[in-house]
């Protein structure tokens, strides 16, 4: 047995055969390193080293955005309009968070909806890689979600917006969408300044998409510019405040308000109702996130006879004391007749705005040059869209003919036929104010501002027209409503009838006044637009004359504004008497 | 046995000439293999640990393994290598009988059933033929006169055949060519003429084309033709091949540091903590690692081929060869497939990839070669 099995090998066999072995293994060993070099570290071998680090970090490095902090907007004081907030967004990857499905109750109740909802959620999105679960929540709020480590469930920082002036600067700023991207208002006019840039970092994800760490900040975010606008949050409030209760005083259905500084044709407040409120957009009504003051076109009626007025003195073919006879109180022109509420007899000039004469605005307006009233109102601004920039801003229809009919030259006297937006009523009264001098109107302060002057009316006319203004809201007056105790206030009235299917209506008006205080050396113009006041009273001596007198009267004490009767020696004296007797 | 009675029996070749028995000489002990071996596996922990991730319990799994595998290593380096030999038919028969179990009544996950279940225990029957069939083909050329004559080397190829075969009907490609490798390692170096390699050779190229054609499958198919064109299908058949070269790729020569590849650490790398495990020591350790541990592999492996040389025992030194080249082979083929140059085929990273079986078999197989080494004490003792 012990012979075979102790074999000795045969000699010859297998020493050269292992030396074969060796030298294979020893080509083996070296292809495999080669070809290990060739990948690790050999430089510019074709898709060697550099370019499978390229793919590697390919995998691994993105980009990720860092919001920017959207910019605030301020009144002309610096009072905040609108601000952002921080806030946190929780969202989710429906794919990772499907496979978590036993914490999905859990999930359900930090979040505050239900599990079925967050299913039913979950199920609509199980094909892609991103959806909401709460949007704009308080950071701490978010945290207590994340805090479950929930796999598949992300955060992510975000700016709310906010504005602390509700719904009474609401038309004028505008709001963002939940993405805060202007929508409305100044929100979207200026939205590429306020919006800034967002920055860029670049992180490290795995396979699932979780951050795995910060490597760099590629680009700071940049926050957007903050934005000041002309308005006076409290004349805005002032207006708000007037405009409501007589829109609700008179049953309207809307209106608006402009209040512009005279001296710089700034829009320091503009209101509207119905309004709504910014923050909580969902409670508000279609429509009444309009900019009613400088989106919509109406017909301004009897208001523009001040203007009219303006083009009559012009052709100097009249003075304010020329006398018209507007007896017997109607008159036909052209198949149609105007009547007067009763027989004025004879008026001039003066006399015709003060009483508002249609029968004498319609003389006046047949011995004009067919152009020339409607050459004035487009001098005045009309016709043509102020320049503010607001999204939607009309510009009003004012037609121009080769062959005026006699009604169209009427009408357009007495201010149909055209329609303005209630901006370019206060801007044209801007003109009378400032001694026939066209300013630029603005919403905002700083270098998007444009400053044009422009003298479009002879001084002479303009403070002719003034001076006849002024009896408007004397005791005689339509306007008397409008009065503010000692101040002159210079302004005209308006009722027009509103279009409807049927033509104007006989029931349904528009009250308007427009006019400006003081009228001397007027500081604010304004311009009030009250549609449909439900009530017996529509006249626009009723209805929008007293909201401008109530406005005014708290205005000027606000701006601190001294009371003519101060600054006139005389009636100075006068008062300190009065006062001194009052006090023995 | 008859010898060793008969050596007791001279005087002066006892106590006088040797020395001491002391403990070292009683075990059976290689100690510069010994040691190569604990340092690859404590290494491959090493590797592993960055390559699990978070996933620790594979780390746990595969020290307890560990263990278990160092205490078969000493148990199978104790047996004669007689006994080995005596008991290489039943091995060869009983295995290749379990291949035959799992064709029908073998459990399995991913379209390849491997396994058997015994009352809820679950193994892999081709890792026993891993060991028996090296075993039984050296044991039967053991007793033939060599070199090899024709019908020696057609029963031997039989022998190898059957088993390869069965392992190929799983399907397991990878752990076939093993198996088949491991037979035909015995065979040459059992002094096979080489103009019986050359014409296998050619009737192996001749082959080829049917091959191609009828004997493989189609995912295997895929699997060649991406090794040919690696960016042809880069999100499909191409990912892994591409998602590990990325990962050795930016790797570079010193690498990112343990525990900070970006490839692996993320996800990125499939398989990282088994077949593809050598991407990830390429991308953390960098080509350094890669070769340290490529140099701890080639002195195992110079270790073993210098047992089989110095083997007294045809026997020995088939069975030495044989279990040192076919580790070899695992090594090539791994290192070579995760790499882009051979096509994918399931072979893990010797003693580093996570697998409780493999290693357990891997050590037995250095048991044996250990047992190999040391047969010259046990006739000396």
């Amino acid at each position: 047995m012990g012979a075979t099995k102790v074999k000795q090998i045969q000699p010859g066999i297998p020493r050269w055969r292992f030396a074969l072995v060796a030298a294979c293994l020893v080509v083996m060993c070296g292809a495999l390193v080669v070809h290990l070099a060739k990948l690790q570290v050999v430089p510019s071998e074709d898709r060697g080293f550099e370019f499978l680090q390229e793919e590697g970090r390919a995998r691994t490095l993105r980009t990720e955005s860092i919001a920017a902090y959207r910019g605030s907007i301020v009144d002309r004081n610096g009072e905040q309009l609108a601000v952002s907030t921080p806030v946190s967004t929780v969202w989710a990857n429906p794919k990772q968070l499907a496979q978590a499905a036993d914490r999905l109750p859990q999930l359900a109740s930090a979040l505050g909806m239900s599990e079925k909802a967050l299913r039913a959620k979950l199920k609509n999105y199980r094909n892609k890689e991103f959806m909401y679960l709460k949007r704009r929540v308080d950071p701490s709020e978010a945290q207590q979600v994340l805090a479950l480590d929930v796999p598949g469930v992300f955060e992510r920082s975000e700016y709310r917006r906010y504005y602390p002036a509700g719904e009474v600067a609401a038309h004028i700023v505008g709001f963002t969408d939940i993405d805060d991207r202007g929508q409305e208002g100044m929100e979207l006019a200026f939205d590429e300044w306020l919006n800034g840039t967002p920055g860029k970092k670049r992180v490290v994800k795995d396979l699932k998409g979780r951050v795995v760490q910060d490597l760099a900040l590629l680009e700071e975010a940049q926050p957007g510019g903050n934005l000041q606008l002309t308005i006076d949050l409290r004349l805005q409030y002032l207006a708000y405040r007037e405009l409501k209760a007589a829109v609700a005083e008179n049953n309207a259905s809307s209106g608006s308000m402009v209040i512009l500084d005279a001296d710089t044709g700034d829009v320091l407040a503009m209101v509207n109702q119905p309004s709504f409120n910014p923050n909580d957009r969902k409670t508000a009504k279609p429509g009444t996130t309009r900019n009613r003051a400088i989106t919509d076109q109406i017909e301004p009626g009897s208001v523009m006879k001040a203007l009219t007025m303006m083009a009559a003195l012009e052709s100097g073919r009249f003075t304010p004391a020329s006398v018209f006879q507007t007896s017997p109180g109607w008159i036909h022109i052209g198949g149609k007749t105007f009547k007067d509420p009763v027989n004025y007899g004879s008026l001039d000039l003066a006399g015709i705005l003060m009483k508002s004469s249609q029968v004498g605005t319609t003389k006046l307006a047949m011995e004009l040059e067919p152009d020339a009233v409607r050459d004035l109102f487009y001098r005045a601004g009309l016709g043509e869209s102020v320049g503010t920039g607001f999204p939607g801003e009309s510009a009003g229809k004012l037609p121009s003919r080769t062959r005026w009919h006699p009604v169209e030259r009427a009408n357009f006297a007495f201010g149909y036929g055209l329609t303005v937006s209630a901006l370019q009523l206060a801007q044209a009264y801007n003109v009378i104010a400032n001694k026939g001098v066209k300013k630029s109107v603005n919403l905002v302060v700083g270098d998007a501002a444009v400053h044009t002057e422009e003298q479009v009316v002879e001084e002479k006319v303009a403070k002719q027209v003034v001076r006849m203004m002024t009896t408007v809201t004397g005791d005689a007056g339509t306007g008397k409503r409008a009065r503010v105790e000692g101040y002159t206030v210079a302004g005209k009235t308006g009722t027009a009838r509103k279009v409807t299917s049927k033509g104007y209506s006989e029931d349904r008006h528009r009250s308007v006044f427009a006019g400006f205080i003081p009228a001397d050396e007027p500081r604010l113009v304004a311009a009030i637009v009250v549609e449909d006041p439900g009530n017996e009273k529509y006249h626009g001596g009723d209805v929008a004359a007293p909201v401008f007198g109530k406005v005014m009267e708290s205005a000027m004490r606000m701006l601190g504004e001294s009371p003519e009767s101060d600054r006139d020696p005389a009636k100075q004296l006068a008062a300190q008497v009065q006062k001194r007797e009052t006090a023995i | 046995m008859a010898k060793r009675d008969f050596m007791r029996r001279l005087p002066g070749m006892g106590s006088e000439l040797r020395r001491p028995a002391s403990v070292w000489r009683r075990l059976h002990i290689d100690l510069p293999l010994l040691l190569l071996l604990m340092a690859l596996a404590a290494f491959g922990l090493t590797i592993l640990y960055s390559a699990a991730g978070d996933e620790l319990h594979y780390v746990k799994r595969q020290s307890v393994f560990m263990v278990l595998a160092f205490v078969t290593f000493f148990v199978a380096a104790q047996v004669p290598l007689d006994i080995y030999r005596r008991w290489s038919p039943w091995f060869y028969l009983l295995g290749t009988a379990m291949l035959v179990a799992v064709l029908f009544v073998g459990v399995g996950a991913k379209g390849a059933q491997r396994w058997l279940e015994v009352g809820g225990f679950r193994f892999q029957p081709s890792e026993a033929l891993k060991l028996a069939v090296p075993i039984a083909v050296a044991a039967f050329l053991h007793k033939r006169s060599l070199p090899p004559g024709f019908l020696t080397v057609f029963t031997t190829l039989l022998i190898i055949a059957v088993p390869a075969a069965l392992i190929v009907r799983q399907p397991d490609l990878g752990t076939s060519i093993l198996i088949a490798a491991s037979g035909i390692f015995a065979l040459y170096l059992s002094g096979l003429s080489w103009k019986m390699i050359g014409s296998a050779v050619g009737m192996l190229l001749l082959a080829a084309w049917p091959i191609w054609q009828w004997g493989l499958r189609d995912y295997q198919k895929q699997r060649i033709m991406t090794l040919f064109d690696p960016d042809a299908d880069r999100l499909g058949a191409g990912w892994n091949i591409f998602q590990s070269k990325a990962a050795i790729g930016s790797g570079g020569l010193t690498g990112k540091g343990y525990m900070a590849g970006t490839q692996s650490q993320l996800d990125f790398l499939p398989e990282s903590h088994t077949d593809f495990i050598i991407a990830v020591l390429a991308e953390e350790w960098g080509l350094r690692g890669v070769l340290l541990l490529l140099l701890l592999y080639v002195l195992i492996v110079a270790r073993g081929i210098y047992i089989s040389f110095v083997a007294q025992t045809v026997f020995g030194r088939l069975l030495a060869g044989s279990i040192t080249l076919t580790f070899f082979v695992y090594i090539f083929v791994n290192i070579g497939m995760v790499t882009g140059l051979l096509p994918v085929v399931g072979v893990p990273l010797p003693l580093v990839s996570h697998g409780g079986t493999s290693v357990i078999t891997l050590m037995a197989g250095f048991g044996i070669l250990m047992a190999v080494a040391t047969e010259q004490r046990r006739l000396t003792i």
